[in-house]
C-alpha cells in the first residue's frame, strides 16, 4: 500500500512539473518573439556603428581628394621673351652685379603687352600682365639671364605660371556668370584668357612647381620642397636618437634589470609618457632645448630631438613585444655553449626580434612625420621660403606646411592644402606598407 | 655507490625556487666516462638537478643551490669562476630541439666562434665537420651546410644540437629528455650515437623513459620527491632494485 | 661646422677602429702562438686557456679610447677660444692620447684578462644610461612646466586662474594699453576643452564600443580581416589633417545644415572639432575594448548562452559586466587623449574664450590657447607666455592622473583573467 501511493503520488508530481514547464515554454516562447527582435536591433546597431565608422573614412579620403587633385595640375604660359639689352643692361657693360638688380619685369610687361597691341591703356596694361605670375617669371629670367649673359638680346621661350586666379578660372572655381564685382577676374581679362587659351600658349600642366619649390607668398610657386626636407630631416633624427634609446631601454628592463622599485620607475615613466599630450613634448621642447640650452627656434634638429623624446616609447613596446615574441629555448642553447647571457641576448635574441623592432619602429616614424602640435611650440612655423641645406637651418615640416596652408581660404590654398595632404597621407601609407611588407619578409626567412 | 675518479661529487646539493626546495640534499658521485641516466617521476626534480652541473639554474630568477658541487675537484659554484667558461666545459641537450634560426653551420660554429677557439676559415670548417662527423649527421647535411638548421626533421635538428655542443669540445654533456619530441626511428638513432660519444665524453640523461635509460645507460639514479632514492648500476636498480619505491616505479605502480 | 671639429671627430673614429683592429690582432696572434702546437679547438678553459676571444680585447682597446677622446673632445669644445694654436694641441691632444691608450693596453692582453666581462659591464652601463633618459625626460618635463608655472603665479594669482571668468590675454600686448595684466580666468578654457572633449566621447563611446562588440561577437572572420584594417587607418591619420577636414567640409556642412533649419552656427564650432575628434578617436576605443572583450573568457559567455540567452543578453549581461573595468580603462584614455588633441580644436574649435555649454558656438580649449599663446611674437617673461605653461602644467596633470588611473585599472583587469 504504501508503496503504491508513492507511486500515485509521485506521478501527480510529473504531471505537475510538466505543466509548469509547458507553462514556462509558452510564456518563454512570446518572450521570444521580443528577445529576437532586440537581438536583432543589437547587431543593426553594431553595423551602423562600424558602417558611420567607414563612412566618415570614406567621407574624409574623398572630400581631401576631391578638393586637392586639382592642385596637381596648372596653367602655364608659354611665352618667348626678347631679352631686350636697353632694358637689362642700358650700358652694356653685363656687369654681373648690374645683371641681378636689372628690370626683368619691364622685360615681362613688355612681352605681354606685345600678346595684345590693341591694349593701351595703363590700367588695362596693368591688368593684362597681372595674369602672369610676375614674381616667379621675373625669377627665372633672371637666373637665366645671370648664368649665361650671352642670351642678352636674343628671344628665349619660357614657360611660366599663370597667376592663380587665372588657374582657378580655367579650372572653373571662377564662376564666369557671376556679375564682375564679386569676381577676381574682371570681363576684359576673362576676354584675353580666353584668346591666349586658343592661341595655345596658356596650357594646363602637370604641377611640377608644387614639388620642387618651397613656400611662396603667391600660391601658383608655393610648393612642399622646403617642407618636405625639414620633414625628411626631422625624421632621421628622430629615428638616429629613438632608436637606441628605446630598442636600449627595453632591453635593460626586459633582459639586464633587476626587478625592483627603480625599474618599476622606469617602466611607469615610459607607460605614462606615451600617453602624456604631445603639445607637453613642444612645451618641454620650448623650455629645455630652446630656453636653457640655447638652441635656435624653428630648426629640424630641435624638432627631430622633441620628436624622438615623443616616439621612443612607441619603440620601447614595440622592442619588449618582439623581445617576449623570441622563445627561451634559443638564449638557453646560446648559454649552455657558453655563451654569456649579454652574448645570447646581442647575437641570438636581438636579431631575431629585429624585424618586430624595426616594424615598430616605423610606425613610431610614420607617427613622428604625421606630428604638428609639438613642431608649432619650438617655432617652426616660421614662414621660410627656402630649401634648408642643414639641420640647424630655419625649416618648416609637411604637416606644419599643411596647417600654415590651411590658414588661407582661397581656393588655390585649399587645393594645395589638400593636395599636400595627400602627399602625406601617400608616404605614409608607403611606410606602413613598408612596415608590413618588411615584417612579412623577415619573419618568412626564419 | 664507489665510483672510481668521479668526473662530478655532489655533497648535500639543495635547490630552492624561492621558498620551495626542489631538491633536498642530494649526495651523488658521477662517473668520468659512460651514460648516468637519472629518471624518476615528474616533478621529482631530477632536471633541476641535472641544470646544477652547468649552473643553468642561474638563469631562473628565485632559483639559489647550496651545497657543493665539484668537478675535476674543482668547485663550480665558487665566487671566482665564471659560468660561462663551465658551460663551454659542460654541454647541454634539451627537451625540444632548439638550433639557432641559422645556417647549419652557422649553428655549428656558433660555440667555438665565442670562444676564439680557431682562427681562419679551414680550421673552422675542419671543426665544423668533425663535430658533425662525430654527431653521425655529417652524411646527411654536407651538401647542403647553408640551409637553415631549422628546416631540419627533429631527430637531425637534435643531432645538429649535439653536434653544436661538440664543437665546443666538452667533457660532460647533459641531455634533458632528448628524444622526448622525437619518433622512434630517430630515437633509436639518437641512442646510438649516445652509445658511440659515451667513449669519449661523461654523459648524463634525463629520461622518463625507463626503457632508454635501462637501454643506453651504465648507471641509474632514482629521484623520488626531490631525493635521490637510489643510485646504482642500470641492471641493478632494474633487476634487482633496493628500494620498494624504486620497484614500484619501474614497474608502473607509480609515476 | 668648424673644419677642426670635423678633423677631430674623423681622427676619433679612426682611432677607435685602429685600436680595435690593432689590439685584436695582436690578441689573436699571441694566442695563436700560446696554443701552436694543440689540436685545433681543444686548448680551452684547462689552464692555459684564455678568458675572452680576440676580439673582445679588441672591443675593450676601442671602448676606452673611444670614451677618453670623446672626453677630451668635450672637454676641449667647452674650453675653446678660438686661438689657433689651442685647436692644434687640442688635436695633437686628441691623437697622443689615443695612440698611448692603445699601446698602453697592449700589455693587457693576456690569457687572465677578462676583456669581455669589461666589454659587457660597459654595455650594461650604457643600457642604463639609455633607460634613464625615460625619467629624465618625465623629470625634463615636470621641472620646465613647474618652474614656469611658479614664475607665471607669482604675477598672476592661482586662484584667479583656476577660477576666473575672463579669459583675455592679449589685451596685455603693450604695457601702455588699459588693463595692463590682462586676465587669465581659466575656467571658460576648462569649460570649452570639457565641451568638445563631451561632444568627442559622445560620438566615439557608443560608435567605438559597438564597433568592437559587433567584430569581437558578430562579424565573420572576413568581415573582421577587412574592417578592422580599415578602422586603424583612422588612427594613423595625422590629426592636422582632420582639422583640415573639420575646416574644409565638417564645419560648413554643420553650418549649411543649420541655414536650412534657420539658426546660424559659425563655421568654428565646437560640434565641428567635438564630431571630427569622436572620429579619430573611434579606434583607439574600438581596439582597446575589443582587447578586454576578448580578454572576457569563453567559459562565462559558454554559461550565458547553455541557459538560453542570445548572444546580445550575453553580451550586455555577462560579458559586459566582466569587461566594464576594462572598458572604463579604454574611455578614460580617450579622455585623456580629447584633452589633449591639439591640431583639430586649432583649426576646427576658434580661439575665442566663450563661457558657453552651446556646442553650435565657437569656444577655445587648453590646447589652443598653449598654442595662440607661444606662436607669434614672444618676449619670454611676459605672462602671457608664462601662462601658456601653467596651461600646459594643467593640462599634464590631468591627463596624467587619467592615465594613471586607466592603465591600472586596465592591469588589474588583465591580472583577474590571466
Amino acid at each position: 500500500m504504501a508503496s503504491s501511493s508513492h507511486i500515485q503520488n509521485s506521478e501527480a508530481l510529473e504531471t505537475e512539473t510538466k505543466r509548469e514547464s509547458q507553462l514556462a515554454a509558452e510564456r518563454a516562447k512570446k518572450h521570444l518573439k521580443s528577445r529576437r527582435a532586440r537581438e536583432w536591433r543589437f547587431k543593426l546597431w553594431g553595423r551602423a556603428a562600424v558602417l558611420f565608422a567607414l563612412a566618415s573614412l570614406i567621407w574624409l579620403l574623398f572630400s581631401l581628394a576631391g578638393t586637392g587633385f586639382t592642385a596637381f595640375q596648372q596653367n602655364f604660359m608659354t611665352l618667348d621673351v626678347e631679352l631686350t639689352e636697353s632694358v637689362i643692361s642700358p650700358d652694356g657693360t653685363r656687369d654681373p652685379q648690374e645683371l641681378r638688380g636689372a628690370n626683368y619685369r619691364r622685360v615681362l610687361q613688355e612681352t605681354m603687352y606685345d600678346l595684345f597691341p590693341e591694349v593701351t591703356e595703363r590700367r588695362e596694361r596693368r591688368d593684362l600682365f597681372a595674369l602672369t605670375s610676375a614674381s616667379g617669371a621675373t625669377h627665372q629670367i633672371r637666373l637665366m639671364v645671370y648664368n649665361d649673359p650671352s642670351l642678352i638680346g636674343q628671344t628665349v621661350t619660357l614657360t611660366v605660371p599663370t597667376s592663380d586666379n587665372v588657374d582657378q578660372l580655367l579650372k572653373g572655381y571662377i564662376d564666369r556668370d557671376l556679375p564682375e564685382s564679386l569676381r577676381k577676374v574682371s570681363n576684359e581679362q576673362i576676354v584675353w584668357i580666353d584668346s591666349l587659351k586658343k592661341r595655345g600658349i596658356i596650357k594646363k600642366k602637370f604641377n611640377t612647381i608644387l614639388f620642387t619649390h618651397p613656400d611662396s607668398r603667391d600660391p601658383e610657386l608655393a610648393g612642399i620642397a622646403g617642407a618636405v626636407v625639414g620633414s625628411i630631416m626631422i625624421v632621421v633624427i628622430a629615428f638616429l636618437l629613438a632608436l637606441p634609446i628605446g630598442v636600449g631601454s627595453a632591453l635593460y628592463l626586459d633582459e639586464f634589470a633587476p626587478k625592483n622599485k627603480w625599474t618599476d620607475l622606469i617602466e611607469i615613466n615610459i607607460n605614462n609618457l606615451a600617453a602624456v599630450p604631445s603639445i607637453v613634448f613642444g612645451l618641454l621642447g620650448l623650455a629645455i632645448f630652446i630656453n636653457f640650452m640655447g638652441l635656435s627656434r624653428s630648426i629640424p634638429l630641435v624638432g627631430g630631438m622633441v620628436l624622438a623624446l615623443r616616439a621612443f616609447p612607441t619603440i620601447v613596446v614595440a622592442t619588449r613585444a618582439a623581445l617576449r615574441s623570441v622563445g627561451p629555448g634559443i638564449v638557453n642553447g646560446a648559454l649552455s655553449l657558453g655563451a654569456s647571457h649579454t652574448q645570447s641576448v646581442f647575437q641570438q635574441k636581438l636579431p631575431l626580434a629585429a624585424p618586430g623592432i624595426l616594424t615598430g619602429s616605423i610606425i613610431a616614424m610614420a607617427q613622428v612625420l604625421g606630428e604638428t602640435a609639438p613642431l608649432l611650440m619650438i617655432g617652426m612655423v616660421a614662414f621660410v621660403t627656402e630649401v634648408p641645406n642643414s639641420v640647424t637651418d630655419p625649416s618648416t615640416a609637411l604637416p606644419v606646411q599643411i596647417f600654415l596652408w590651411s590658414d588661407s581660404a582661397e581656393r588655390a590654398w585649399s587645393e594645395r592644402t589638400a593636395a599636400a595632404i595627400i602627399i602625406l597621407l601617400v608616404i605614409l601609407i608607403l611606410m606602413n606598407g613598408l612596415a608590413i611588407w618588411l615584417r612579412n619578409r623577415l619573419e618568412k626567412r626564419r | 655507490m664507489d665510483i672510481q675518479n668521479p668526473k662530478f661529487v655532489c655533497r648535500d646539493v639543495r635547490v630552492h625556487y624561492g621558498d620551495f626546495e626542489a631538491l633536498h640534499g642530494i649526495n651523488i658521485d658521477i662517473a668520468d666516462r659512460g651514460v648516468t641516466a637519472f629518471i624518476g617521476p615528474s616533478g621529482c626534480g631530477k632536471s633541476t638537478f641535472l641544470r646544477t652541473f652547468n649552473r643553468m639554474n642561474d638563469t631562473i630568477e628565485g632559483a639559489r643551490v647550496s651545497g657543493s658541487v665539484t668537478m675535476d675537484g674543482q668547485d663550480i659554484y665558487d665566487k671566482g669562476l665564471d659560468p660561462v667558461l663551465l658551460r663551454a666545459r659542460v654541454g647541454m641537450v634539451f627537451q625540444k630541439p632548439n638550433p639557432f634560426p641559422k645556417s647549419i653551420y652557422d649553428n655549428v660554429a656558433y660555440g667555438p666562434k665565442i670562444h676564439g677557439m680557431t682562427s681562419g676559415k679551414a680550421e673552422m670548417d675542419a671543426l665544423v665537420e668533425r663535430s658533425l662527423r662525430r654527431a653521425g649527421l655529417w652524411e646527411e647535411v654536407k651538401d647542403r651546410l647553408k640551409i637553415a638548421g631549422t628546416g631540419l626533421s627533429g631527430g637531425q635538428q637534435q643531432r645538429l644540437v649535439i653536434a653544436r655542443a661538440i664543437a665546443v669540445n666538452p667533457e660532460v654533456i647533459l641531455m634533458d629528455e632528448p628524444a622526448s619530441a622525437l619518433d622512434p626511428i630517430a630515437t633509436a638513432k639518437l641512442e646510438a650515437l649516445i652509445q658511440e660519444l659515451k667513449e669519449r665524453y661523461c654523459i648524463i640523461i634525463v629520461t622518463h623513459s625507463m626503457a632508454q635509460a635501462a637501454r643506453v645507460s651504465d648507471k641509474t639514479a632514482f629521484f623520488y620527491m626531490g631525493d635521490l632514492i637510489e643510485y646504482d648500476a642500470t641492471e641493478k636498480i632494474f633487476t634487482n632494485p633496493g628500494d620498494t619505491r624504486t620497484q614500484d616505479y619501474i614497474t608502473g605502480r607509480t609515476g | 661646422m668648424d673644419q677642426i671639429i670635423l678633423y677631430i671627430l674623423i681622427l676619433m673614429v679612426v682611432l677607435t677602429v685602429g685600436g680595435f683592429i690593432y689590439n685584436k690582432n695582436l690578441a689573436l696572434d699571441r694566442y695563436l702562438s700560446s696554443r701552436a702546437h694543440e689540436e685545433i679547438g681543444t686548448t680551452l678553459l684547462k689552464g692555459s686557456g684564455w678568458h675572452s676571444q680576440a676580439s673582445y680585447h679588441g672591443y675593450f682597446t676601442a671602448w676606452v679610447v673611444g670614451f677618453c677622446s670623446f672626453l677630451l673632445f668635450v672637454a676641449g669644445l667647452y674650453f675653446r677660444n678660438g686661438s689657433e694654436v689651442y685647436d692644434l694641441i687640442w688635436l695633437a691632444l686628441v691623437l697622443a692620447s689615443g695612440v698611448c691608450i692603445v699601446f698602453l693596453l697592449n700589455r693587457k692582453i693576456s690569457p687572465e684578462f677578462a676583456a669581455r666581462t669589461w666589454v659587457e659591464r660597459f654595455i650594461h652601463f650604457c643600457l642604463i644610461v639609455l633607460s634613464f633618459i625615460a625619467v629624465l625626460t618625465t623629470f625634463g618635463i615636470v621641472l620646465s612646466l613647474l618652474f614656469e608655472s611658479l614664475r607665471f603665479f607669482s604675477k598672476v594669482s592661482f586662484l584667479d586662474f583656476l577660477f576666473g571668468l575672463q579669459w583675455s590675454p592679449q589685451t596685455a600686448l603693450r604695457a601702455d594699453q588699459a588693463g595692463q595684466s590682462g586676465s587669465f580666468g581659466a575656467v571658460p578654457i576648462f569649460a570649452g576643452t570639457f565641451l568638445i572633449m563631451l561632444v568627442a566621447m559622445t560620438i566615439a563611446g557608443p560608435v567605438g564600443l559597438m564597433i568592437a562588440i559587433y567584430l569581437s561577437e558578430y562579424a565573420s572572420a572576413a568581415t573582421r580581416k577587412i574592417v578592422k584594417p580599415l578602422i586603424e587607418i583612422l588612427a594613423g591619420i595625422p590629426t592636422v589633417v582632420y582639422g583640415f577636414f573639420a575646416l574644409l567640409t565638417v564645419g560648413p556642412t554643420i553650418r549649411n545644415f543649420a541655414e536650412t533649419l534657420g539658426f546660424s552656427v559659425p563655421t568654428q564650432s565646437a560640434l565641428a572639432a567635438g564630431v571630427v575628434m569622436g572620429v579619430m578617436i573611434i579606434p583607439l576605443i574600438s581596439s582597446l575594448s575589443d582587447d578586454v572583450i576578448n580578454a572576457v573568457p569563453q567559459s562565462l559567455r559558454d554559461g550565458s548562452y547553455a541557459l538560453g540567452a542570445t548572444k546580445s543578453e550575453t553580451m550586455k549581461q555577462v560579458v559586459f559586466k566582466g569587461a566594464l573595468p576594462g572598458i572604463i580603462g579604454a574611455f578614460l584614455l580617450a579622455v585623456s587623449r580629447a584633452i589633449g588633441e591639439t591640431m583639430i580644436v586649432v583649426m576646427a574649435a576658434g580661439r575665442a574664450a566663450n563661457l558657453t555649454g552651446n556646442p553650435f558656438e565657437a569656444v577655445t580649449t587648453v590646447t589652443v590657447q598653449i598654442v595662440a599663446l607661444l606662436t607669434g611674437d614672444q618676449e619670454f617673461d611676459s605672462p602671457k607666455t608664462l601662462a601658456a605653461f601653467a596651461l600646459g602644467l594643467v593640462l599634464f596633470v590631468i591627463t596624467l592622473i587619467l592615465n594613471m588611473i586607466a592603465l591600472s585599472v586596465v592591469r588589474r583587469y588583465r591580472e583577474r583573467y590571466d
